[in-house]
């Protein structure tokens, strides 16, 4: 068993290494930039000799996300990795998984698009991330890591997550976390579930072979009467509520006394952290409230901002995507506005200071 | 005619223990209730019913999870082999097949299934081919024969407009992966007795780590072809069959 140890690594390289050590039991991919380190990681510590995890590539993310499907379907910790082309292809499977309830980890390092797009850093899958994405009424749970060391960490709470919520679970990177290289603590080696772990815990809906003490067990979404679709519906919905009032995680970074908050997430909080430390020199109070969940979203903890904050501003590597769930949440008490840059391009702490003071501070 | 006691000695035929006792859904005179006869009798012959792992499909065999007794996952449309391929992969141990229809396995799902079958997956597809998708209401497929009149090909399949059918069971045979393909039918009781060797043989060879195996049933579907069960049986036989003939195309 290996013991805590402090590495510089990029945040692909992390997620492999994660994955190993929280004891997944498989892994399925195809190579895309700008995350194809996940899968060169794995294949290279071949963790098929150690825990006895399996490392595939896959024919194309609509055969990883469906391999997802049937390892998660046995009830193994499973779990894929893509950029956001790759994740478009994998919508159809995550709304199967969401649909037939399957735990599965889907990590995303985000790269500008739309279309074939740019090979740097976005956050323009926002939306498909949050908002389902795909066809049908279902949410991921959504992680969304602002360093190499919550890359590391989110793996765990990704994979517990989705299954004390029987749900899919998303890490939401970018490039600019995928690629950079930090110090991270890894995490000892965790042994894999036993297969009789695995039947204890899933033997109520996974699939292992029937045997004479329970009757089959069938994974599926299909279910033609309305009637009976609509409970499946509300079953889940019930499901969700019960993730935005339990599992809401954020870092409020010096709002206590904030006139001024900046909302952002992943890569951008990092960056907007700065633009914290450069208002507050300038005398300004001003704080960032960082979602760590995208879903569930943190509203209530932003409601309650809104009854004394003067305004928010949300910045994101997108044309304006979270900026719907900051108005939402604010309800209109407090002026929003959206700064961001697109198309791979990041902002600077300063770009971020002028664009609160222009569209919020100093606003007529 | 008084109570005729039965004796275990006198029973010549009983139904599958693994077929459950749910109404099918198919249409009278379709192929499928009796491919998944054969299915859950090979199952139970050989004793695999708590080792077996069944894919079903999108089409009209999206439910075969109601009628054969053993742990089932039902895949996206087309996706049965990945879906398939991995957990084998995470339980090797275990019999996996998928059952799949031609619109399923060789139109949307002909990546999904030529890469499980290229990598060597050790697991079976049975591939029900009727030349049309049934559950949509009688589309063209990829296998619709020449000729032959469907929903989109209301004036008969015209390869300038709608490109020419194609043997998926012939293009896998090529790959290294592969062990057995073979073509079977089930529109008389022969061939009913034979397609039941080749699924057995096919899951015998999943079971000895062989690769990949497919048992393709040229089947009917009467409703779709709009014909009696018997015309459509003798229909099989006379265009089916001289464009998919029977036997096994690959088996080493």
């Amino acid at each position: 068993m290996a013991e805590k140890e402090v590495k510089l690594m990029k945040g692909n390289e992390v997620i492999a290494h994660a994955a190993i050590r929280y004891g997944c039991d498989g892994y399925f991919g195809y190579p895309i930039t700008p995350q194809s380190e996940v899968m060169e990681t794995l294949m290279e510590l071949k963790p098929w000799e150690t825990t006895g995890m399996v490392v595939l590539q896959a024919e194309s993310e609509i055969a990883s996300v469906n391999m997802l499907y049937g390892g998660a379907a046995t009830g193994k910790r499973v779990m894929t990795s893509s950029s956001s082309p790759g994740v478009s292809l994998m919508s159809e499977g995550m709304s199967y998984l969401a649909g037939a309830e399957l735990p599965c980890l889907i990590v995303n390092c985000q790269r500008g698009g739309p279309g074939l797009g740019t090979i740097q850093p976005s956050q323009g899958d926002y939306f498909q991330a949050c908002k389902g994405g795909a066809h049908g009424d279902f949410h991921l749970i959504v992680l969304a890591p602002n360093s190499v060391q919550e890359m590391h960490d989110f793996v765990a709470d990704a994979f517990d997550l989705a299954f004390k919520y029987r749900n899919p679970a998303m890490i939401l990177a970018d490039g600019a976390i995928g690629q950079m290289m930090e110090k991270v603590t890894l995490s000892p080696q965790r042994p894999r579930r036993t297969e009789a772990e695995i039947e204890e815990e899933c033997k109520s809906w996974a699939i292992f072979g029937k045997t004479p003490d329970r009757p089959r067990n069938v994974v599926t979404s299909l279910e033609l009467r309305s009637e009976e679709m609509e409970k499946i519906n509300l079953r889940l919905q019930a499901k969700y509520k019960a993730m935005e009032e339990n599992e809401v995680r954020y870092e409020a970074i010096e709002c206590d006394d904030a006139d001024y908050v900046i909302v952002a997430f992943g890569s951008s909080a990092r960056i907007c952290s700065a633009t914290v430390e450069l208002a507050r020199n300038e005398g300004l109070k001003v704080g960032l409230l960082r979602p760590i969940t995208l879903y569930p979203f943190p509203t209530k903890v932003i409601a309650e901002l809104a009854t004394r904050v003067k305004g928010f501003l949300s910045a994101e590597l997108n044309a304006g995507q979270m900026v719907q769930d900051v108005k939402l949440a604010v309800n209109g008490a407090v002026p929003v506005e959206h700064y961001g840059r697109q198309g791979g391009s990041l902002f600077t702490p300063d770009e971020v200071l002028q664009a609160l003071k222009d569209k919020i501070i100093n606003r007529g | 005619m008084g109570e005729v006691e039965l004796k275990q000695e006198n029973i010549v035929y009983a139904k599958s223990k693994l077929m459950l006792d749910n109404v099918m859904h198919y249409c009278p005179g379709c192929s499928h209730g009796t491919v998944h006869k054969l299915i859950a009798e090979v199952i139970e012959e050989m004793g695999l019913q708590s080792k077996t792992i069944g894919i079903s499909p999108v089409g009209c065999a999206v439910f075969a999870y109601n009628y054969i007794d053993i742990d089932w996952a039902e895949a996206a449309h087309g996706r049965a082999c990945a879906v398939a391929t991995a957990i084998k992969r995470l339980h090797p141990d275990k019999m996996v097949f998928t059952y799949q229809g031609d619109g399923d396995l060789s139109a949307i799902g002909t990546c999904e299934t030529i890469h499980a079958a290229a990598r060597g997956e050790n697991i079976v597809a049975i591939y029900i081919n009727n030349a049309i998708y049934g559950m949509t209401g009688g589309q063209m497929a990829p296998t619709t024969l020449l000729g032959m009149k469907t929903a989109t090909t209301p004036y008969g399949r015209d390869p300038r407009l709608n490109g020419y059918p194609y043997k998926i069971a012939d293009m896998l045979a090529h790959l290294d992966g592969v062990c057995y393909i073979t073509r079977q039918s089930v529109h008389t009781p022969a061939n009913v007795r034979k397609c039941k060797r080749a699924i057995r043989k096919a899951f015998e060879n999943s079971l000895a780590g062989k690769g990949f195996s497919m048992v393709e049933v040229v089947s009917t579907c009467n409703s779709g072809w709009k014909m009696s069960p018997v015309q459509a049986n003798e229909w099989l036989e006379q265009n089916m069959l001289p464009f998919y003939p029977l036997g096994d195309v690959k088996d080493i």
